[in-house]
């Protein structure tokens, strides 16, 4: 289980390295993010959550089925009705991309 | 170059120690009481930490309309098979209702009908959004005024004279400073014990688990040192969760109705019954006898039913959406293998914990558990665990007002005090400058969660043990405790890992010492003793512990049946 982190995206904000239940995120020698013990990670997307440049991702180890999908998060504004939405997005290997939106003040249905 | 660590002394009139959901709590409820000064120490970060991180599915403990505390009281009896402490559940029931209704009102989203009540998943659960439950909490949290949240701050150990709780030491995660925090009233709220026996995914997944993997025992393991009694550790807890992500299946279960069917499809649950314990047995059962895998029958559902699932997933356990996405079959066109986890030590699920009074006090004058940590009553969820930090806090400071100066006075003495933090100082420094290791503190764990596995009723056992086995286990336990003696640390965090190794390693002797006691097996795979396959009412009665001169003490106690009150008489 463990995250991604595209270091051309990150800003070096750090915000990912305090949220991390695990304090598993590190700064690297030009400040930008890395995961130090990435078989810590327990996939929860606090990081994934809180990194606004989109530069964290979360993918499924090998060794649980993992294919090499990437998803990402982000809090933003429905362009129809302009409310906020968390707008997941599941990157596939192949660069297929699936989405799924979600209204934070809408309940689970189940 | 030696390594050295800074002290620095902090004091405070309740200390928390960690900022989870019955941690958080407390400290709202003690701001709305009292003035007292507050520090919580968590050892990540408030926002995110404990077993909330990602988000909670649902309610799971409420009281639903028609229902009363005391029926919540009779269901987690019969789960647990009668080994619960029914005053602790009572209390806890009669404040369920309460604490979801302050949930709500900082902002957490519960399905409403349209007379604007809350919408029962079940008898004793209802419908949220639960995404950012933990933020929500975080950030009462942070507004309220002399709070303050120590964030990457570890405790290590308490500090206790004449069992009376004092204080505790912690580290930081990050720089080189250990804290010697003072503290008129301690709330313990470390969750449970994760990382004891070796997990699902042993390999790089080996952290994609139930439980929170930074839960590890600490505030077991810190109680059982200091002489605290504990309870009921031989009731393990172990989940039935969706394959490989290890992701909740009651979701699937009860929001869209799917039955636990073997390999044949043949519905199996009714054959084994329906407890947490026999649904997890009777998963293990068919794949003993050649009728695995097992599955929850999600085959047929609707569209609506596999996009909704897939919202659901994503606000609580993104890695199964995850999962359904990119194999390309959704839930409706394969159903959702499922397997048993690892067994873990957990106070809100069963019933180990602190051997705590209605108050929530343990046998440590002055400390309080709350949560995972505390014992004897199981099925807390969420709402059990708020419950509980509001018990914890509201009698905490009733127990600071009520010390006379002369009790504060008596417990600083200056000069012992020195020695004390010296001599917690000293073995910090040990294993930040500890030469030559043969061992990392990884090998370890790998070793003690082998050793679990095989020997106490893990995975690799199917959840089963006999007399000679945990004889075994308690020995290889002892020798890898010599071992952790001779670990280094390469800078602060990697010293938190030690620490959390030589918890698991306490809370592994107990579990075992636990398992060894109680003579039968009431609870199939929580507890199945292959020398005492059947439960017998001699049993019927608590097994707890506590260290008695250097050595780990077994006890037994009566249960405390409904209408009686357990209170601490020494």
């Amino acid at each position: 289980m463990s995250i991604a982190i595209n270091k051309e995206k990150c800003v070096g904000c750090k915000k990912c390295f305090s949220v991390c239940p695990g304090s598993l995120i590190q700064a690297d020698e030009n400040g930008k993010a890395y995961v130090k013990y990435p078989k810590d990670c327990w996939g929860c997307c606090s990081c994934v959550k809180e990194c606004k440049v989109k530069a964290i991702s979360l993918y499924l180890g090998a060794d649980i089925g993992g294919r090499g999908s990437q998803m990402t998060v982000e809090t933003k504004k429905d362009i129809v009705n302009h409310k906020q939405i968390m707008h997941w997005e599941i990157t596939e290997s192949n660069k297929t991309v699936h989405a799924i939106d979600i209204n934070p003040k809408s309940s689970n249905q189940y | 170059m030696k390594k050295v660590v800074q002290i620095k002394h902090l004091e405070t009139e309740v200390l928390i120690i960690g900022g989870g959901t019955a941690g958080c709590y407390a400290a709202l409820t003690i701001r709305e009481n009292s003035k007292a000064s507050v520090i919580i120490a968590e050892k990540a970060n408030i926002k995110r930490s404990g077993c909330l991180a990602a988000g909670v599915n649902a309610i799971n403990a409420y009281i639903v309309k028609g229902r009363t505390p005391q029926d919540y009281v009779d269901y987690a009896k019969k789960d647990a098979d009668n080994i619960v402490r029914q005053d602790l559940l009572l209390t806890m029931s009669q404040g369920l209702n309460r604490v979801t209704k302050k949930l709500e009102d900082l902002g957490l989203v519960i399905l409403k009908d349209e007379n604007q009540e809350y919408v029962s998943r079940g008898n004793r659960n209802i419908k949220i959004n639960g995404e950012n439950i933990k933020p929500i909490l975080a950030e009462a949290v942070n507004t309220l005024d002399n709070v303050t949240v120590l964030n990457q701050v570890n405790v290590i150990d308490y500090i206790v004279k004449d069992n009376k709780i004092l204080g505790a030491f912690a580290i930081d995660v990050e720089n080189e400073i250990l804290y010697e925090i003072k503290a008129k009233a301690v709330i313990c709220a470390t969750g449970g014990a994760s990382g004891l026996y070796k997990p699902n995914n042993p390999g790089f997944s080996r952290h994609k688990m139930w439980y929170p993997p930074f839960n590890t025992g600490a505030g077991y393991a810190m109680g059982i040192r200091a002489g605290a009694e504990m309870t009921t550790f031989e009731m393990r807890f172990i989940a039935l969760r969706c394959k490989d992500t290890i992701a909740p299946t009651g979701t699937i279960a009860q929001g869209v109705g799917a039955k636990q069917i073997n390999s044949k499809g043949e519905v199996y649950e009714t054959k084994y019954g329906i407890t947490t314990s026999e649904r997890v047995y009777g998963t293990v059962k068919e794949n003993q006898e050649g009728r695995g895998p097992c599955y929850l029958k999600t085959e047929g559902i609707s569209h609506t039913q596999d996009e909704e699932l897939k919202k659901a997933y994503l606000n609580m356990a993104p890695s199964q959406t995850l999962k359904w996405v990119e194999a390309g079959k959704d839930p409706s066109e394969q159903n959702v293998e499922i397997e048993g986890t690892e067994p873990y030590i957990v106070g809100g699920h069963t019933a180990s914990g602190y051997w705590v009074d209605l108050n929530r006090e343990t046998t440590i004058k002055g400390l309080f558990a709350a949560g995972d940590v505390a014992g004897g009553c199981p099925q807390k969820y969420v709402t059990g665990a708020l419950v509980e930090g509001e018990i914890a806090a509201i009698a905490a400071l009733k127990e600071i007002e009520q010390m006379h100066l002369q009790e504060q006075l008596q417990s600083t003495n200056q000069a012992e005090e020195i020695l004390i933090t010296k001599a917690k100082k000293d073995e910090v420094e040990a294993i930040l400058n500890f030469k030559n290791p043969i061992f990392t503190t990884q090998q370890l764990e790998e070793a003690m969660q082998k050793v679990m596995d095989s020997y106490a009723g893990g995975i690799g056992s199917n959840y089963s043990f006999n007399e000679k086995q945990l004889e075994l286990a308690d020995e290889k336990i002892d020798q890898i405790i010599k071992l952790s003696d001779g670990l280094n640390a390469d800078d602060m965090h990697e010293l938190m890992f030690v620490y959390e190794l030589k918890e698991r390693l306490t809370v592994c002797k107990s579990v075992i010492a636990h398992l060894r006691a109680r003579k039968e097996t009431r609870w199939h795979s929580f507890a199945e003793n292959l020398d005492y396959p059947n439960k017998s009412d001699d049993w019927l009665k608590y097994v707890n512990s506590k260290v008695v001169d250097g050595k780990l003490t077994i006890l037994y106690r009566d249960l405390v049946e409904r209408g009686e009150t357990y209170e601490h008489s020494n």
